[in-house]
């Protein structure tokens, strides 16, 4: 094992030395560094172009200067010695540049694949299990458009139709749906659920009845009690969601027969429902520090009521106590978030348009923790939507084909001929192995994510590291360049890498030599 | 599907044909087809190709006084169902702010993508076919070099590189720049072919070859290569797909196809800002990006299927007529 880590970082290390050849090879090709100069009619140009030659070392040919940099960049590799990744065309140094821009670019891609691969490995799974449905194959065609979406396309259209008819709707101050947005939303989601539901003509009937009029009913409960102006949950509705939780996981991961699990998840839900009380004033004085350490309290709460129930099948009870806990404890901060919306609309810097179409935050804008994460949030969400497509698409595919092989396997029909029950075949013996080949996908992902963001980062305006990489590989601006791509491509080595060393952890056939 | 199979060998008929059958009885995979060369045949005779000039009487860059706020003229709905009868008008697509025909600087731009989708997606298959076929056939230190460089190229995402790449070849032309493009996205086919070649070269048609006296290059390309044909088509129609998006991003974030020349990219960066008063430049130039993709992602998929029947991909016609036969059998 040992020697497989040290030969892979090593080949990793040669990889990334000649990929970054390449990369600055080709940059510094690509133009020529001192365009603005030659072209400006300032008294001193030609002073400012000797500095900068002299400066950037650019009387020296790229191939030679590249091991300067390389010299430079290698620094940064070992602790003790100074990490020197050049200075861009204004002499501002990168190591200065990336942080803030990686940051960004980090929330942005980490959401983005966090939810890809949640709503795209459900939808895939839900997808196989209903094969050849009108939820499949409706799936099948939608996954197919958004392989064929360019992704600048899908970030303009939610531009200019989700932002602006939002901000519309909320900024005209008549907070009502109407009856016919109603009616609509409800009839989609009816039609949803009768195909997710297949099986008998009664039965999606009887499905379609039930959601189409819940939906229709829950709309026009929150429209009449203006919930659109001011959201929350309150005590009813949380109430009402943390059941859903309890029952939810329960019925998911243990079955109602385990009346341990049960007991765990309701002791869980009073808990994050007696938080939700309790917390309130703590939360009013919060930072991100406090939501951190509450959180890990809570897991950690949770864990100990897993442990000590426990009984024959102490790890599923755990599992169940804490997914219950941690999806309670957010509905908690969100409710909390929530409040803040109506302070965070009437802000003049606001002005009741809250979906922010450029930037990472609004200018001026000043506030607690709360008001400034919704900020973050509604410039965030749509670049996040955007990038997530990206992915989405094919998660849903490659969970589905997964799903559908792994169903066909011998330990499953062994597992059905033991008589367990469905639930059971899929959660603790379909699912575990339907992650394995996802873990590979998703890791080498990550560099087509980080690629997207380069886009979508644009479209919205982020000063991310791709905004970082499109302003220097337009100056010609190479160390800049070589900066975004060195963190890139670090990431993409390193998530391959824990992609192999997962690989073997999930899959203990695989042997690494 | 069994009854076809064996009804096929009945009458004896090689292995290409029951793959072209399979492929031209797939419905939505010709249609797709049919649809694309539509698409491409008309966008070509509508502008001309080359020196040779098209039945479109404007030109995609010469401005002209814009008539009716440049509103497109292209009518569908015909007069029987209260529309204004089918006809393109002056200029069907509309114009853009300073006048420019838009149907001609979209089709111009549907032809760039097509340029764009044949250079480089048959670059990108003939260099990754011949990296894999080497790698995959000698093994040995030959196929490490070859793997370790194509990891290196993997290493960079392919719009960054091909930002870089498009920088300095944009100014060049369409050409140079899909042929610079099909240069840098070429690693996936070779990792597939290579793959596939390792485990081809174990069997005993091609040990038949090696007695029989057969050279390696003989092998390579007479014996083997033809076997791998589906993994390297189903992988070109694929990277055609990805061909039309990556030209299109480029351009749209400027490092691609430059003006004059026309790309429904830049069209759409280009007209970006005008959305809410001139929405028309926004959607026709959309429209021609994803239908193209599109119609591809299908076709490949109806070639996927027709090479490899086994796998069983989705269909509603198979469901309709075989609704025993899911995956769960194996």
């Amino acid at each position: 094992m040992l020697s497989f880590i040290v030969r892979r970082i090593l080949a990793s290390i040669l990889t990334l030395v000649v990929a970054s050849f390449i990369m600055y090879i080709l940059t510094a090709y690509s133009g020529d560094p001192l365009m603005d100069l030659r072209g400006s009619n300032a008294p001193n140009a030609q002073l400012l172009i000797g500095q900068r030659i002299e400066r950037l070392n650019l009387d020296v040919p790229p191939p030679l200067r590249f091991f300067g940099w390389l010299a430079g960049a290698a620094g940064c590799l070992t602790p003790f010695t100074p990490c020197d990744l050049g200075t861009d065309l204004n002499y501002t140094a990168v190591t200065q540049l990336l942080p803030n821009a990686a940051a960004a670019t980090v929330r942005l891609v980490s959401a983005a694949t966090i939810l890809a691969i949640i709503f795209g490995i459900i939808t895939g799974i839900v997808s196989a299990l209903r094969q050849y449905s009108a939820f499949d194959l409706g799936m099948t065609f939608v996954s197919f458009l958004l392989y064929s979406l360019p992704s600048f396309l899908a970030a303009v259209l939610l531009k200019e139709f989700v932002a602006i008819d939002f901000n519309n709707w909320i900024s005209s101050g008549d907070s009502s749906i109407g009856f016919i947005p109603t009616l609509v939303v409800a009839l989609i989601v009816g039609a949803i659920m009768q195909a997710l539901v297949a099986g008998s003509a009664r039965n999606r009937v009887i499905a379609f009845a039930i959601s189409a009029g819940a939906t229709f009913g829950l709309l026009y409960f929150l429209d009449a009690i203006d919930w659109f102006q001011n959201p929350g949950l309150g005590w009813g509705g949380m109430l009402l969601l943390i059941v859903g939780i309890v029952v939810g996981v329960t019925a998911v991961l243990a079955g109602f027969g385990n009346r341990r699990a049960l007991l765990g998840a309701v002791i869980a839900g009073v808990l994050a429902y007696a938080a939700f009380f309790a917390l309130q004033g703590l939360f009013a004085i919060s930072t991100i520090w406090t939501i951190g350490i509450l959180g890990l309290a809570t897991l950690a709460v949770c864990f100990v009521i897993g442990w000590v129930i426990g009984g024959p099948d102490r790890g599923q009870v755990i599992r169940v106590t804490m997914l219950v806990g941690f999806l309670s404890g957010l509905l908690v901060v969100a409710d909390r978030y929530l409040q803040s919306w109506p302070a965070y609309l009437a802000s003049p810097r606001i002005n009741n348009r809250p979906i922010a179409t450029v930037g990472e935050q609004t200018v001026g804008l000043s506030g607690d923790m709360w008001l400034m994460g919704l900020d973050t949030f509604t410039h965030f969400l749509l670049p996040t939507i955007s990038l997530t497509l990206i992915s989405f698409a094919g998660y849903t595919r490659y969970a589905r084909a997964g799903l559908l092989e792994v169903m066909n396997q011998d330990y499953i029909r062994t597992a059905r001929a033991k008589g367990l029950s469905e639930r059971v075949v899929i959660t603790r013996h379909a699912f575990r192995n339907m992650l394995i080949p996802i873990t590979t996908i998703v890791a080498a992902d990550i560099g087509v994510l980080l690629g997207g963001a380069l886009i979508t980062e644009r479209v919205f305006a982020i000063s991310g590291m791709g905004a970082l990489f499109n302003i220097s590989l337009n100056r010609v601006d190479v160390n800049p360049v070589m900066g975004y791509f060195i963190v890139i491509a670090i990431t993409a080595i390193l998530f391959n890498f824990l992609a192999d060393l997962s690989y073997a952890l999930l899959d203990p056939r695989v042997r690494v030599k | 599907m069994t009854n076809t199979a064996i009804s096929d060998a009945e009458v004896g008929q090689s292995q290409a044909r029951l793959i072209f059958r399979r492929f031209v009885t797939n419905k939505t995979a010709m249609v797709s087809f049919v649809l694309l060369i539509a698409i491409f045949g008309f966008s070509i005779s509508a502008i001309g190709l080359g020196p040779i000039p098209g039945w479109w009487h404007y030109n995609f860059y010469a401005p002209m006084p814009t008539a009716n706020e440049g509103r497109p003229t292209l009518s569908i709905i015909p007069e029987w169902l209260g529309g204004s009868g089918i006809s393109l008008g002056d200029h069907p697509f509309g114009q853009t702010r300073i006048g420019v025909d838009y149907f001609a600087a979209t089709m111009r731009g549907v032809q760039n993508s097509f340029v764009v989708i044949v250079l480089l997606a048959g670059v990108a298959t003939v260099l990754g076919t011949v990296v894999g076929a080497i790698a995959g056939y000698y093994r040995g230190w030959v196929d490490a070099v070859l793997m370790r460089i194509t990891d290196v190229f993997i290493v960079i995402p392919t719009i960054v590189v091909g930002a870089v790449v498009g920088r300095m070849t944009g100014g060049l032309g369409v050409s140079f720049l899909a042929i610079a493009l099909g240069l840098v996205a070429w690693m996936g086919i070779a990792r597939l072919v290579r793959a596939e070649f390792l485990s081809l070269r174990e069997r005993e048609f091609v040990e038949a070859a090696r007695v029989a006296g057969a050279s390696d290059a003989r092998i390579i390309f007479k014996h083997i290569l033809p076997n791998a044909m589906g993994v390297v088509i189903v992988a070109a129609s694929l990277i055609a797909a990805a061909a039309i998006l990556l030209e299109t991003a480029l351009s749209y974030l400027g490092y691609g196809i430059h003006a004059p020349e026309r790309s429904l990219g830049l069209l759409v960066s280009e007209n970006q800002s005008a959305f809410s008063t001139r929405p028309w430049l926004f959607w026709y130039p959309a429209f021609f990006t994803v239908a193209p993709a599109l119609l591809i992602n299908f076709i490949g998929d109806g070639l996927r299927d027709a090479f490899d029947p086994r796998q069983k991909r989705f269909s509603i016609r198979r469901t309709k007529e075989l609704p025993e036969t899911t995956e769960q059998r194996s």
